[in-house]
């Protein structure tokens, strides 16, 4: 079937369209950002083709291709997507022209900023398509590197040390990742991430070092756990789990809004994407072992992250804390799902709709992540890069339309029923609160507090007298609504009929929790 | 001709359509907005009436017919999430009151907010709010009813903040909104326990519902916690959510500050959608709050505790209501300390009892508010009674019927709605087996609203006029309203007296028609002295309550507007706590509302220091390992390597020097050497 290497394609196309971007001169912005576009309309395009192929009732990988490239190593070339890949391409297709759409105003090096954007944009198919860790890693890695110089020399004010940190910590956890496989792969000889699961579903990772692998006399449990450790540290610096999150509420403020986008949007769904893909499956032992701290840690993700959005002044740092916030539900669910076991089929059920939850609640805070910081975006092209919540005051006066559809987004991020956001964060908690009840209960609490934060930041920014300083701020051009109409619209769609995405991942991910709880 | 039921979807889609257009609607299409909004609703009506008439005489042997229409909304792994609408008397019954009340609101909002620069705005935000409350009503599903639910709150956050350049209705509506959510969390946690126990959440569903007997039988006989019933855990967790949106305390504080919305606005929350939801959730959800094993009495702590909230919150708002100045304040209280009457309904006596005072006291407290409306209206924006005075004769249509509203209201024997339904309460309150401490409250809540009630209208209505003071003349006369507005009223005036004979003991027709029970005349229980005693009470209550009112403050009216209180210059002290809420909103100040700022400061601070601290620790353990190793590089390696080099270098120089070209030196060396080596072989020859 596989006539059209589509995966290959999907990843050629934004980073050939990158490389050809660095050929652009500077002068020629415009050109710079009609041929960014195009390319990323042209990867828009391919999702949808290879989604109206996906056979959504299959769980396995399709669209699948592989070719040896390092045989000694045990490196190939191994495309894949099953409906959790599917549901994230989507995400990255429709997010990254989103982000292209609303830079506009990128003058300086304009074939730069752009030929990054799409490196950032290959880097995260190639992560949501590969199969085999070496190859997985590269695009891992490729995604990071132009983040880094998009924070570092389109960001604000403080964006050395952020785009360092940002950097560091990320280089840190991956590094970690990288030995925990090396070790891995000398005790098994695998790289691929299909074999490594089927390995640990035999007999577990522990019973595979036996033998294998010698370090200081440690037993193979413990070896396990410190791969599982390194591993586990490289996503949850991505994710990010408190207190693992430290450069990201830096970044996020000082990377260009259309960045955060891309950064929020798309690259901290990486982290969760690899709980999925590779800590559930090949690690589900060492995960049982820690269970509870886990779930603790969760706990703490949300509540903690709410608390201190609701301390914080700039508006986007209030933000990157509720990202945290709610990236924290998608730990919540997996953490809980882990907890089911086979002889009850209640639970099993039970962990099915958390893991569903997960997914969904990853790409419906994609979308309404990305479409604040593009409500960020637009403002900041008014208020010349101002933006603290105690700046401002009124401006539904002068701007309703804008007022409106942020307020849309806000009700999404809050988890309104009929609007996205609702319907992961029930499915979440239907699964977890049976699972991990007194972990859930306390969730809630994050619920709380965000309804308490952003409701405050409607109020400081749009509601009460008008500042004076802002009497003549511009609403939404008629272009700008054009831009944000689709994102709002999707909102609704999802939040009305969520079974439209559903429907594309529920056979993977039933088959996930099949697996968990055999 | 198919059953209503297959229709009812249409009647909350209807007006959520007109929403919908009327959002994308330019502002200056006031008239499509307004008439769209209200079309919508009068087609609802006519679908709601015929919803209704279809359910009456369904019952048999003593049940209520449910006509539930259920879909698959989403599919997990072969389960599917169902949603659905049912038709039910309870349904039918809510449904008729909130499009008949709806839709008198909205058409004297037509006059109240013409005006307005956001009109169009306005209706599009009324609408949302009715087609939510509508969904909520038909629900056949606790997550479809969760969903409406909170649309409702968002609707009631619009509305209420709809003013929002005051930075008051903005605090309002986020006050609102948030309070109600607290409530809502509890709801949320109640709800995905009761589908992981039952797994479903539809209520009804040919014997598969989690509100039928063979659910209920599994909830009741588990047990959880403490011993807790599994049905009074999950019932108590949805209580929560009831107590939210319908203002019982200790949450009640949001509904007196929701008075910063338009008059409409209030009218709508406290009588026709926001409040009443919460009492409906009960009445919906009562088979399971009152689920209990076979041989158990039938009073659950569930519903004890229902009934508890209530009594409570119904004397505790009328309390507070005495001391109010501000005339919506006062209706607001009244709301509140009304709502815990139904709640002491619902415990005592069941669905019909707390959803008769629900309909009737929709209808009149509709009434009160828009007649409040209009006094506002006349009297410019003014809402302090201290500053009104005499209007019965500027405004003769708004005092005859806010006269009737008020009657009914304080329960004025016989003629008014409001004294049947509560003297329904009062009378299962009597006949509970648990406590008589309940009725004892409920009575001491009836003498109070009629006290506060007739106190208000003295204020407004009687003595003489005190507004106006430093304005000029013809501004500050009150004037009487057009029709538009004046005759809503009038249609509810009506329904505030005919409703109650729909459920006197000699008659009670509404209480068979929800219950399903068999319908008898029987005017000789009114005589019976079970019934009569009740009824003396609470008409000696009530008209005593009026009485002392007028002692009070008809008798004497006030000569100024800054002149005292009448209570306050007997016991200053009850006044000013009465007067000061009971210090709620100060002590949530001082705790709750305090402790989440710290506790965000903390996790904000321990962001910085502690994690973003341990980061920098490492941060600079990693600076100082490559420092030691730069020292060691430079003074230990490379200083030894320089070191090295140094020597070579300078021994190479002086080397170099020796090699300076000249023959002489050359040769002398030479010859120097000569002389060594010869010397060297004969020490060497001789050794």
């Amino acid at each position: 079937m596989n006539s059209v290497p589509l995966l290959s394609l999907l990843t050629f196309t934004p980073l050939l369209g990158g490389l050809a971007l660095l050929f652009v001169s500077p002068a020629r912005s415009a050109t710079a950002r009609r041929l960014a576009l195009a390319v990323s309309g042209l990867v828009l395009v391919l999702t949808l083709v290879m989604l109206a192929g996906f056979d959504s009732r299959r769980a396995d990988l399709q669209f699948v291709e592989r070719g040896a490239w390092v045989p000694t190593l045990a490196v190939e070339y191994f495309l894949g997507v099953d409906g959790l890949g599917v549901t994230l391409l989507l995400l990255t297709a429709l997010v990254t022209p989103l982000a292209l759409l609303l830079s506009g105003r990128v003058e300086e090096r304009a074939p730069l900023y752009h030929s990054l954007v799409l490196f950032v944009q290959a880097g995260l198919v190639g992560t949501f398509t590969a199969q085999n860790f070496f190859h997985w890693f590269l695009y891992w890695e490729l995604s990071l590197v132009p983040a880094f110089f998009l924070v570092r020399l389109w960001g604000g004010p403080e964006r050395g040390p952020a785009a360092t940190q940002f950097f560091v910590y990320t280089m840190v956890g991956s590094i970690a990742m990288l030995l925990a496989f090396l070790a891995l792969f000398l005790a098994t000889g695998r790289f691929n991430f299909p074999e490594l699961a089927a390995l640990a579903a035999d007999g577990g990772l522990a019973a595979a070092f036996a033998g294998k692998l010698t370090w200081a006399s440690l037993s193979n449990e413990t070896l396990a756990l410190l791969v599982f450790g390194g591993v586990f540290l490289g996503l949850a610096v991505k994710v990010p789990v408190i207190p693992f999150h430290t450069w990201l509420p830096a970044a996020y403020a000082e990377a260009p809004s259309p960045v955060t986008m891309l950064l929020t949007g798309l690259m901290s769904k990486m982290g969760v994407y690899g709980f999925l893909r590779i800590l559930v499956p090949i690690f589900p032992d060492q995960l049982r072992a820690w269970l509870t701290p886990l779930l603790w840690l969760a706990v703490l993700t949300i509540v903690c992250a709410a608390a201190a959005a609701f301390a914080q002044r700039d508006l986007k740092r209030l933000l990157a804390y509720s990202s945290i916030n709610h990236l924290g539900y998608c730990l919540l669910g997996i953490f809980a799902a882990l907890r089911a076991t086979g002889d009850d089929a209640r639970l099993a059920a039970e962990a099915v709709a958390a893991l569903n939850g997960v997914v969904l609640q990853m790409f419906n805070h994609g979308l309404t992540a990305s479409a604040l910081f593009g409500f960020m975006a637009l403002l900041e092209r008014r208020t010349e890069g101002r933006r603290n919540c105690d700046d401002f005051g009124g401006l539904r006066q002068v701007a309703p339309v804008f007022c409106g559809l942020m307020g849309i987004a806000v009700f999404s991020s809050l988890g309104l029923p009929g609007l996205n956001g609702f319907v992961g964060e029930f499915l979440i908690f239907k699964g977890a609160f049976p699972l991990a009840p007194w972990a859930a209960a306390l969730s809630v609490l994050g619920l709380l507090i965000t309804a308490v934060f952003l409701l405050t930041l409607m109020q400081r920014v749009f509601h009460g007298p008008l500042n004076p300083r802002w009497a003549s701020f511009p609403d939404l051009t008629t272009g700008e609504r054009w831009l944000v109409g689709p994102a709002i619209a999707l909102l609704f769609v999802l939040g009305v009929y969520p079974q439209v995405l559903v429907g594309v991942f529920d056979a993977t991910i039933t088959a996930t929790a099949g697996r968990l709880a055999p | 001709m198919t059953s209503p039921a297959a229709y009812l979807w249409l009647i909350p889609v209807l007006p959520l359509l007109a929403a919908g257009i009327s959002a994308v609607l330019p502002r200056a299409s006031r008239r499509w907005a307004a008439g769209l909004a209200i079309a919508s609703l009068a087609a609802g009506l006519g679908l709601s009436l015929m919803a209704f008439f279809a359910t009456v005489g369904t019952a048999s042997h003593g049940a209520v017919a449910h006509d539930p229409r259920n879909f698959p909304w989403l599919s997990l792994g072969g389960e599917a999430v169902r949603l659905g609408w049912v038709l039910d008397p309870l349904t039918a019954v809510m449904l008729v009151m909130v499009t008949l009340v709806g839709l008198l609101i909205f058409i004297y909002s037509t006059g109240y907010m013409a005006h307005d620069d956001n009109f169009t705005r306005f209706f599009c935000f009324l609408a949302l709010f009715a087609a939510a409350m509508l969904g909520l009503v038909i629900a056949n599903s606790l997550l479809l009813l969760f969903i409406c639910w909170e649309l409702v709150g968002l609707a009631s956050y619009l509305l209420i903040g709809f003013w929002y350049r005051q930075p008051s209705a903005a605090a309002a509506a986020k006050k609102a909104f948030i309070t109600t959510r607290i409530g809502d969390l509890g709801l949320l946690l109640g709800m995905v326990w009761l589908y992981h126990e039952t797994g479903t959440l539809l209520f009804y569903d040919d014997g598969r519902g989690c509100l039928e007997h063979s659910a209920l039988t599994q909830l009741a006989t588990q047990a959880t916690l403490g011993g807790m019933g599994l049905s009074t855990a999950i019932s108590l967790l949805i209580f929560c959510g009831a107590i939210g949106k319908s203002g019982q305390v200790p949450l009640h504080v949001w509904l007196p500050d929701a008075m910063e919305g338009p008059t409409p606005v209030s009218a709508l929350i406290h009588a026709a959608t926001m409040v009443a939801a919460g009492v409906f959730l009960l009445a919906r959800m009562y088979p399971l709050i009152a689920a209990h094993p076979v041989g158990t009495p039938a009073e659950t702590a569930a519903l004890q505790a229902v009934t508890w909230v209530g009594a409570i919150t119904a004397v505790f708002a009328a309390c507070i209501a005495v001391a109010q100045n501000d005339l919506k304040r006062i209706l607001a209280y009244s709301t509140v300390s009304q709502l815990g009457f139904m709640m002491l309904g619902i415990g005592v006596g069941g669905v019909a009892v707390g959803m008769f005072h629900l309909i009737t006291h929709a209808f009149f407290k509709a009434l009160l508010f828009l007649g409040a409306g209009l006094v506002i209206h006349g009297c410019h924006e003014e809402q302090d009674i201290r500053r009104m005075g005499g209007l019965r004769r500027w405004m003769p249509v708004t005092f005859a019927t806010y006269a009737v509203g008020m009657l009914a209201l304080a329960g004025f024997p016989l003629v008014f709605s409001g004294f049947w339904s509560k003297d329904e309460i009062l009378h299962a309150a009597h006949g509970w087996p648990v406590s008589k401490v309940p009725l004892y409250l409920g009575l001491v809540g009836a003498l109070l609203t009629a006290f506060y009630m007739t106190r208000q209208v003295c204020h407004v209505f009687f003595g003489e006029w005190r507004g106006g003071n430093g304005r000029t003349a013809g501004a500050a006369t009150p004037h009487e309203s057009p029709p538009v507005m004046t005759v809503p009223l009038a249609v509810l005036a009506g329904f505030a007296v005919l409703l109650g004979f729909l459920g006197t003991p000699a008659w009670p027709w509404f209480q068979a028609f929800l219950t399903g029970e068999e319908l008898a005349f029987k005017p000789s229980k009114l005589f019976a002295w079970e019934h009569l005693s009740l009824l003396l009470a609470s008409s000696c209550l009530a008209l005593g309550g009026m009485a002392l009112g007028w002692w009070l403050y008809g008798r004497r009216p006030l000569d100024s507007a800054e002149s005292p209180d009448a209570l306050a210059m007997r016991w200053p002290a009850v006044y000013r706590v009465l007067a000061g809420k009971f210090f709620v909103d100060e002590l949530y100040e001082a705790t709750v509302v305090r402790w989440h700022a710290g506790w965000a400061r903390v996790c904000d601070l321990l962001d910085r220091w502690l994690w973003g601290g341990a980061v920098l620790a490492l941060q600079g353990i990693a600076w100082g390992l490559s420092w030691v190793s730069k020292v060691l590089d430079e003074f230990g390696i490379n200083l030894g390597f320089d070191l090295v080099c140094g020597r070579v270098r300078r021994a190479a120089g002086l080397t170099a020097t020796l090699q300076d070209g000249r023959l002489p030196n050359y040769l002398r060396a030479l010859a120097l050497a000569l002389a060594l080596l010869l010397l060297l072989l004969t020490w060497g020859v001789k050794g």
